[in-house]
This record gives structure tokens, C-alpha cells and sequence, in this order.
């Protein structure tokens, strides 16, 4: 669970930073504990190195070398029966451990069965592309290189699937800033106007309740009004009292003086 | 003489209408403002329900147009990415002049909720833009008012003036 800290006085700070939440972990149990499971793992280990593997949540994991991948999957499509890949993806842990976790969620529906296939590779070092045995790896691997940055070995397309191919950077990096580096703040006046044009467009405005009183091209001044465009910077800004129609002569409607009232001490 | 003749200068005036060629042009653009079908996220939907017969935009001699160059308008309706944002300035550069820009919804106008690293910050850093339509989506009624704030604005505009460029380079 995560540390719990006192919420007395959010209010009064300018901001709350308990930003992360770190989710307790589930208990895992030894594979051997469910029948179908301990079939398979057994065969599992009679032909690759299994460096580990537990029951968590109803689903047995397994870790693998990285060099194993296509046949361990072969393997279990083929022999053990998972017939369908679900999902495949990464997870960063490249500050923790220099690395990336890739992962391979498999089913079987003779079996009512999950598996998890875990393996962790380097930054930098590729993975076999399980194309050959599952089609559908073919955009899961082209979104975990786009996203992460992992390099596949022999894919059919091997090109970025979501984000446009001269994209700088992995977006789905730990380290990648949520609003985007300098060439994701640019890419659009870049690509279309080129650098140069930058000046002209400026930064972009990440503060969606940013109100700029001196801009009097873009806001208007409800209450002081000038014409659009003009420059009431350094002190040019007109002066524009406040009045109230009825100074000026509207019939019957008069302003209040309060020297002029009375006030009653009783009811009449 | 013919028995019909009738006298102009007498009877009910003569068929003549005097009017300004500003006046007589900008009726007819604004009262037939062709826009693009160009939806780009849930605003298209309030964009196409702002098309179909409950609301009805062909009332205000609005139809939508599935080419940039037959359209006069260009309808932002959604999220822009940056990875979409050069086609839609190639979109905006193929239709002829004069052209104008509604940017419709909160994304359209800021880049709204999505702060990330894809989404374009506002599509005035683009395309400029005629009128900007607040709300997260906007209702079909204030589409339409929108269209005839654009309408205003074109019938305000001269004819004889020299046409800026709506470009930004």
C-alpha cells in the first residue's frame, strides 16, 4: 500500500504531489498448485530454461530467456494447446534495471487457460519477432517499437504503426514528458511552415485558462472594450470608468444618494 | 398603346431594387456557405446531427461537401494530432478563396483536455481561424449559431478589397 500522509492541509498548498499510486502486490502461489499448470510447466521444462514461474491471479507466469521467445510460443500454440496470442507488449524498467520486460499473454480455449510468457532483455539488445507463429504480432511488435523503442529482428514491416515515421523519441518511456519534448512541441509548425517559422507561431500555450489582458487580438475585455488589435501595452491602456445608464437620463430611474435618504426607525 | 401597359414611375414603382455589389456578393456567400465534411472526433457527430433533418443545416443553404474544392468552410470538428495536422493544412490549401475556418469544440480551440505530447495545442497554430466555438462537444444549435456569427461577418466584409492571403507563410 502506499505510504498514507496527512490531507489536513491540501487545500492550503498549491498543489498535492501523491501522485503515484503504487498497487499492492498479489500473492502468488507455487505453479505446482493447479493440475493443468503443473502438466505444462513440466513439459515446458523438459525442453527450454524456465528461470521462473508462480500462479498469480488465476494465471501462471513463466520467464524465459529472450533467445527462446518463438519457441517457447511454437511450443505452446503447437504441443500444449495455448492456441491464441492475446497481447504482447513491453514494460520500461530501463532505470531500475537497464532493461525492458517483455511480456506474452496467451490463451487456450480447450483449456480455459491463461499464460503469461515473461523475458527481459537490455536496452539495446533485439528480440526475435514472433510474426512467424502469430500474425497478429505483426502490429503488437510495430506498436512496442513505436511506443518503447525495442528493436524486432526479422518483422515483415518494421516502421513505427501510430505515431508519424519522423518522430523523435519513444512517447511511452518512463522518461518521455507527458506534454512532450522539444521536437513534439514543434512538430506540426516544423513540418509544415519549417523551423524558421517558429518565431511567428510561438510556443505553444499549455495553460488552457491562460487569459492575456494585453492581447486584444485574441480576448476580448468584457467591461473595457477596445477595438480589436490594439496595443494598450506600456501604460497606452485607455481608461474606461464604470458608469450606470441611469446618469444618463433615463426617465423615471434615478441614482441612489445616501445623503439623501432616510432611514426609518420604525413602521409606518 | 397596348391595353397592358402599365406605368413604372406610377404604378407600385418599378421592378428595380437598388443594392451595393458588396451587398449582392456577400448575400450570396454567406447564404450558401458549402462546408467540408472534415469531422475529426465526437464533435463530428454533433456536427452531423447539426447536418441531418432535425436541425437541418440546408436551411441556411449549408451542405456539406466531400471535396475542399467545392467548399467555402472548413468545419474543425474534433481533435487535431500532429501527426494529422499537415493534411489538414494540404485540405485547407486546396480550397479556393474566399475560405473561412470554424473551429468547433474545446480540442479544436486549445487542444481542450488531451495536454499530451500528440495533440496540437490550439488548430490556430495552423490554419487561421474565423470563429472559435467553445463547449466539450458543442450542440448542434451552437454550430449553428456559429455558422450564422460566420454569416454576419461575411456580409460585413468588402467585395472590392483586396483579398488578404489566409495564409500564414
Amino acid at each position: 500500500m502506499r505510504k498514507y500522509t496527512p490531507k489536513n492541509d491540501v487545500q492550503a498548498k498549491s498543489y498535492f504531489n501523491d501522485r503515484f499510486f503504487v498497487a499492492p502486490e498479489t500473492p502468488k502461489r507455487d505453479s505446482n498448485k493447479d493440475e493443468i499448470y503443473a502438466k505444462d510447466i513440466e513439459q515446458l521444462r523438459d525442453k527450454f530454461e524456465i528461470l521462473n514461474d508462480y500462479i498469480e491471479v488465476e494465471e501462471l507466469v513463466i520467464f524465459i530467456n529472450p533467445e527462446d521467445n518463438v519457441n517457447v510460443i511454437t511450443f505452446l500454440r503447437d504441443a500444449l494447446d495455448y492456441e491464441q496470442l492475446m497481447e504482447l507488449s513491453a514494460i520500461d524498467y530501463i532505470a531500475a534495471r537497464g532493461g525492458f520486460e517483455i511480456f506474452y499473454e496467451m490463451l487456450s480455449l480447450s483449456k480455459r487457460k491463461r499464460l503469461r510468457i515473461k523475458t527481459f532483455i537490455r536496452q539495446k539488445q533485439p528480440i526475435e519477432s514472433v510474426y512467424s507463429v502469430f500474425r497478429m504480432a505483426s502490429w503488437a511488435e510495430r506498436e512496442m517499437y513505436d511506443m518503447y523503442g525495442v528493436k524486432i529482428l526479422n518483422h515483415p514491416n518494421m516502421k513505427r504503426i501510430i505515431m508519424p515515421d519522423d518522430w523523435y523519441d519513444y512517447p511511452l518511456r518512463k522518461t518521455y514528458p507527458l506534454t512532450g519534448d522539444e521536437a513534439a512541441n514543434w512538430y506540426e509548425v516544423d513540418k509544415i511552415f519549417g523551423k524558421e517559422y517558429r518565431d511567428v507561431v510561438g510556443p505553444e500555450i499549455r495553460d488552457c485558462a491562460n487569459v492575456d489582458r494585453y492581447d486584444t487580438e485574441r480576448f476580448s475585455r468584457l467591461g473595457h472594450e477596445v477595438p480589436k488589435g490594439v496595443d494598450i501595452t506600456d501604460g497606452k491602456e485607455p481608461d474606461t470608468p464604470i458608469s450606470y445608464q441611469e446618469e444618463g437620463g433615463v426617465p423615471i430611474i434615478r441614482k441612489l444618494n445616501p445623503e439623501d435618504s432616510v432611514t426609518i426607525k420604525e413602521r409606518r | 398603346m397596348a391595353q397592358h401597359k402599365v406605368n413604372y414611375l406610377q404604378d407600385g414603382g418599378a421592378p428595380i431594387a437598388l443594392t451595393t455589389v458588396d451587398k449582392l456578393v456577400n448575400w450570396g456567400r454567406s447564404n450558401s456557405l458549402w462546408p467540408l465534411t472534415y469531422g475529426l472526433a465526437c464533435c463530428a457527430i454533433e456536427m452531423m446531427a447539426t447536418g441531418a433533418s432535425r436541425y437541418d443545416f440546408d436551411r441556411f443553404g449549408t451542405i456539406f461537401r466531400a471535396s475542399p474544392r467545392q467548399a467555402d468552410v472548413i468545419v474543425v470538428a474534433g481533435t487535431l494530432t500532429k501527426k494529422h495536422a499537415e493534411f489538414m493544412r494540404r485540405l485547407y490549401d486546396q480550397m479556393p478563396d474566399p475560405k473561412w475556418v470554424i473551429s468547433m469544440g474545446s480540442c479544436a480551440n486549445t487542444g481542450g483536455m488531451f495536454n499530451t505530447y500528440a495533440t496540437v495545442q490550439g488548430v490556430d497554430r495552423i490554419i487561421p481561424v474565423d470563429i472559435y466555438l467553445p463547449g466539450c462537444a458543442p450542440r448542434p444549435e451552437t454550430l449553428q449559431y456559429a455558422l450564422m456569427m460566420l454569416q454576419k461577418k461575411i456580409r460585413r466584409e468588402s467585395v472590392f478589397r483586396s483579398i488578404k492571403k489566409k495564409r500564414l507563410v
